[in-house]
């Protein structure tokens, strides 16, 4: 058995003895990216961006350097272009408040997918509501790939706005991004991408992709909670409003009226979290010291164990491709006649962490006919004894209900 | 404690042979109740007579501790009167907040086993999803 050598340099393993198979809700965080945001409050905190005294310098220095740091990471054409949210939820909002609402008329046509995470769902919703523009949603086959002609029948003239995730969170399938942004910019739609599950995994780069807005959170990639990063060209955001007004968002303010500042600052009212920040930096710093490379071998690798034994296993079925490389790291599976929170508390006994539920996509389960579903996913810090641990256990939870083998 | 010592062979007993699940022949009262978040849901069946609970069934999908407990509910209530049925209930609900004296949860008989689920948050509304739904039949009643 290969040792994973990234293991050590997570903390929670030895404190708290769990196996921990739920990285695609959040990942665990690794002592580089803990020590900066300590550091950061340690030697620099202060109110980035107003300050005209050293340690506010400095914080404003980390915080646009942060900035920097993620443009190069997803191959933005600039800072700029970086606007830095609580989260990929956040993201997708300032979307569709500032640009949607803004710029949407009735009958336009928004295209989205049924396979969507809530959050890139319900905000579109909510601007097809306020605008009168329509909705439409692409139906993937039950492993998740679109047929060409969903594509081709859905994104027609009239559509203004793609949205769709680039990996899903309960499939792990990854959507073809490129085809479905060409389709998109053929009729001169916007592409907005939900990539909170595949800028951990794999390289992203927006210019390739030819993404018009991009959103993702740092959690999942191992920076603090309450950092996320919304993308998005230039020139889009210079013509968008801003989402949220106050502090640190204007160029002046007189009883009369206002002047925003420039892009991104225009977007980021209040004060801004760049202890955050920092740590996001710090975790971009060690994902690409790992590299995508074993990222993505060691998941595939993992997945590959699950699978073969799951073959050896009648009564767990996954969901989506049947192929291991297809799943980014994610499996959801159903055991026959367990409910899957049953599975969920049961495996806990034995400190093993997965999800239960409807993973925040209930349209998709609805059209794949599943009420609700456990999931394991795995990340750089996971190993093969994890997983056969794991399978070894859940194997047991029928007998553990009494349903016999 | 780990939420798995909940699932004793008492609780699977319930679950995978329950004594009540089914439809109740001439029932007062029907009602549907619902955990979204989960997908759960129960329909719940009464026959009331004179204010007592003659005969009660249950039917619906989700996890072994919503159907356990459900199971366990009906052993718990059918032949009470209405009154009794309330204060079982109230019992139960406050054992879920930790609230409940051990003299309280004996009353309760092998619902009482449900009571470290007040440790594990995300899985009390699988507990009380059928005891919510009876309470809700049984003051509509009025």
């Amino acid at each position: 058995m290969r040792e994973n050598p990234y293991r050590k340099d997570f903390p929670i393993f030895d404190n708290k003895g769990i196996v921990y198979l739920d990285s695609a809700a959040t990942a665990q965080r690794p002592y580089a990216v803990l020590d900066k945001e300590r550091a950061f409050y340690e030697n620099m905190n202060a109110n980035p961006l107003r300050g005209l005294y050293g340690i506010s310098v400095e914080a404003t220095e980390v915080y646009e350097h942060a900035r920097e740091r993620v443009a190069g990471f997803i191959g933005a054409a600039s800072p700029e272009e970086i606007v830095f949210t609580r989260n990929a939820t956040e993201s997708l909002n300032l979307v569709a408040y500032s640009y949607a609402c803004s710029f949407l008329e009735k009958g336009d046509r928004i295209v989205t997918t049924i396979m969507e995470h809530h959050s890139n769902m319900l905000p579109w919703r909510l601007a097809a509501e306020k605008t009168g523009a329509d909705i439409v949603y692409m139906l993937p086959d039950k492993n998740g790939k679109f047929p060409a002609e969903e594509i081709s029948s859905k994104i027609t003239k009239g559509t203004k706005l793609v949205a769709i995730g680039h990996v899903s969170n309960v499939l792990g399938v990854t959507n073809p991004v490129k085809e479905i942004a060409e389709a998109a910019h053929g009729v001169g739609a916007l592409v907005v991408l939900d990539a909170a599950q595949s800028v951990p995994h794999i390289p992203v780069n927006v210019q390739e992709l030819k993404v018009d807005f991009l959103a993702f959170s740092g959690h999942k990639l191992m920076s603090p909670f309450g950092i996320g990063v919304l993308y998005g060209r230039k020139e889009l955001l210079e013509s968008m409003p801003p989402f949220l007004r106050g502090g640190e968002m204007i160029d002046s303010v007189s009883a009369e009226g206002e002047t925003f500042a420039p892009v991104p600052h225009k977007f980021e009212a209040g004060t801004v979290n760049a202890a955050g920040a920092a740590g996001l930096e710090a975790a971009i710093d060690y994902i690409e010291n790992v590299g995508f490379d074993f990222i993505g071998e060691t998941e595939r690798r993992l997945t590959e164990i699950l699978f073969e034994e799951a073959a050896a296993y009648p009564y767990f079925h996954i969901l989506g491709s049947e192929k291991p490389e297809e799943h980014s790291g994610i499996v959801a599976f159903t055991i026959d006649g367990v409910h899957p929170h049953d599975v969920s508390s049961i495996l806990d006994g034995d400190k093993i962490c997965i999800r239960a539920g409807h993973h925040c996509a209930e349209p998709l389960l609805r059209h794949l006919g599943v009420m609700s579903t456990a999931r394991a996913s795995f990340y750089l810090y996971n190993t093969e004894e994890d997983v056969r641990f794991f399978m070894e256990k859940v194997k047991e939870v029928r007998r553990f209900l009494g349903l016999g083998d | 404690m780990a939420i798995s010592s909940i699932y004793s062979n008492i609780l699977n007993e319930h679950n995978l042979r329950p004594s009540h699940r089914g439809s109740t022949e001439g029932a007062t009262q029907v009602l549907e109740g619902v955990n979204p978040s989960c997908g759960d849901d129960i329909f719940l069946e009464l026959r009331l007579e004179e204010g007592v609970i003659k005969d009660a069934s249950f039917n619906g999908s989700g996890c072994a501790i919503s159907q356990a407990s459900a199971d366990m509910m009906l052993d718990l209530i059918v032949g009470e009167t209405k009154e009794q049925a309330l204060h079982l209930i109230d019992i139960f609900m406050r054992m879920i907040r930790g609230e409940a004296s051990e003299d309280e949860i004996d009353e309760l008989d092998e619902a009482g086993l449900l009571k470290d689920i007040s440790h594990m948050p995300a899985r009390v509304k699988c507990a009380v999803l059928s005891w919510r739904t009876l309470k809700e039949m049984l003051e509509k009643e009025d």
